[in-house]
């Protein structure tokens, strides 16, 4: 443990934490709008994890110079950062929003239905339902089931 | 050497506003933390010379996200209801978690390596053929729109295809509250 390794890998651990942290919010919290907070927080850990492995250290954006005629000029002493994480990623930031677009939409058409956007009520709400449904069919069936 | 400690410092306000979203039982707080949040990770991600992720990042994580959110506790409900769960098995389950991906980290190659083995693969040949080939100054704009185009593609149609889920699910919204107010009317003058 000298202290190279540790300032080469606490981005690494840093990223852990902001994701065990978004994980505790998904899985300890029960209101619905809650847990999509954490599930963005879990997912930006990753996009970090992502980026930070691209990083090179003394480089620049990957972003070429250019001279006023905008023709790119080829300068060979400018190290460039790993531009494939980066592609990855703003794919990845565009398919989330759209995630959580969908689960935010979700949560809007359950409130609807159950008035509640606590985990714990829905449940609730469900267990009764079937308990209510399953009497009625015993009913039905003459009143022994 | 202050980068690294610009990193320390970014990392030490991400793990803050992460915790105080765990504290926060007022869901507004909690949307605007998350905006928070979003913005010093698209800060991070200058000081990691990642600059089109920091935009998007800037525009769709702080800016559009936070709109969406707002919207739904708009149609929603405000505060969160505490409930006096244990919450040590969750708690437990993330330490261990946690632990093992700690443990998975120490093999990775060290930060800022320029020998590691993701740097190495393609990424060269982008950054010394796209001038020759593409002739885009960005180098992420030539990967995004040229080199990876059919991944932007089926990205689009990713988003398309949440658009529609999005509109089926809300669609009818207004009309069915209008007809249960109705029917709420009715049973009232009943």
């Amino acid at each position: 443990m000298t202290l190279d390794y540790i300032l080469g890998h606490m981005n690494y651990w840093f990223f852990v934490i902001l994701m065990m942290i978004g994980l505790y919010i998904v899985i300890s919290y029960g209101n619905l709008v809650k847990k999509i907070v954490g599930l963005n927080i879990f997912q930006a850990a990753v996009f970090m994890l992502y980026i930070s492995m691209g990083k090179i250290t003394g480089g620049t954006a990957p972003i070429f110079p250019t001279d006023l005629q905008g023709k790119i000029q080829i300068d060979p002493n400018i190290v460039y950062t790993n531009p494939v994480p980066h592609v990855l990623i703003l794919t990845a930031i565009v398919v989330g929003i759209a995630t959580t677009s969908l689960g935010l939409a979700l949560i809007v058409r359950i409130r609807e239905q159950y008035d509640s956007i606590e985990e714990q009520e829905i449940l609730d709400i469900d267990a009764a339902t079937a308990h209510a449904e399953n009497l009625a069919h015993g009913q039905a069936m003459g009143g022994r089931a | 050497m202050i980068e690294t400690l610009i990193n320390i410092a970014l990392f030490a306000m991400l793990i803050t506003t992460a915790l105080a979203i765990v504290r926060m039982d007022r869901l507004f707080g909690v949307v605007m933390l998350s905006g928070v949040f979003s913005l010093l990770s698209a800060m991070l991600f200058v000081t990691l010379d990642a600059v089109d992720v920091a935009f998007t990042e800037a525009a769709v994580g702080a800016g559009i996200s936070t709109v969406l959110m707002l919207g739904t506790i708009a149609l929603t409900s405000r505060t969160e209801k505490r409930h006096n769960k244990r919450r040590l098995v969750p708690m437990l389950v993330c330490v261990v978690v946690g632990a093992v991906l700690i443990y998975g980290t120490a093999d990775m190659p060290d930060f800022g390596d320029p020998n590691a083995p993701a740097n190495l693969h393609v990424a060269p040949y982008y950054l010394t053929d796209s001038i020759e080939e593409i002739d885009v100054p960005n180098v992420v704009t030539s990967i995004l729109a040229s080199y990876r185009g059919y991944d932007t593609m089926g990205e689009t149609a990713v988003v398309f295809t949440a658009g529609i889920g999005v509109l089926l699910i809300l669609s009818g919204l207004s009309g069915r509250r209008r007809r249960e107010d109705e029917e709420e009317d009715e049973e009232e003058q009943a």
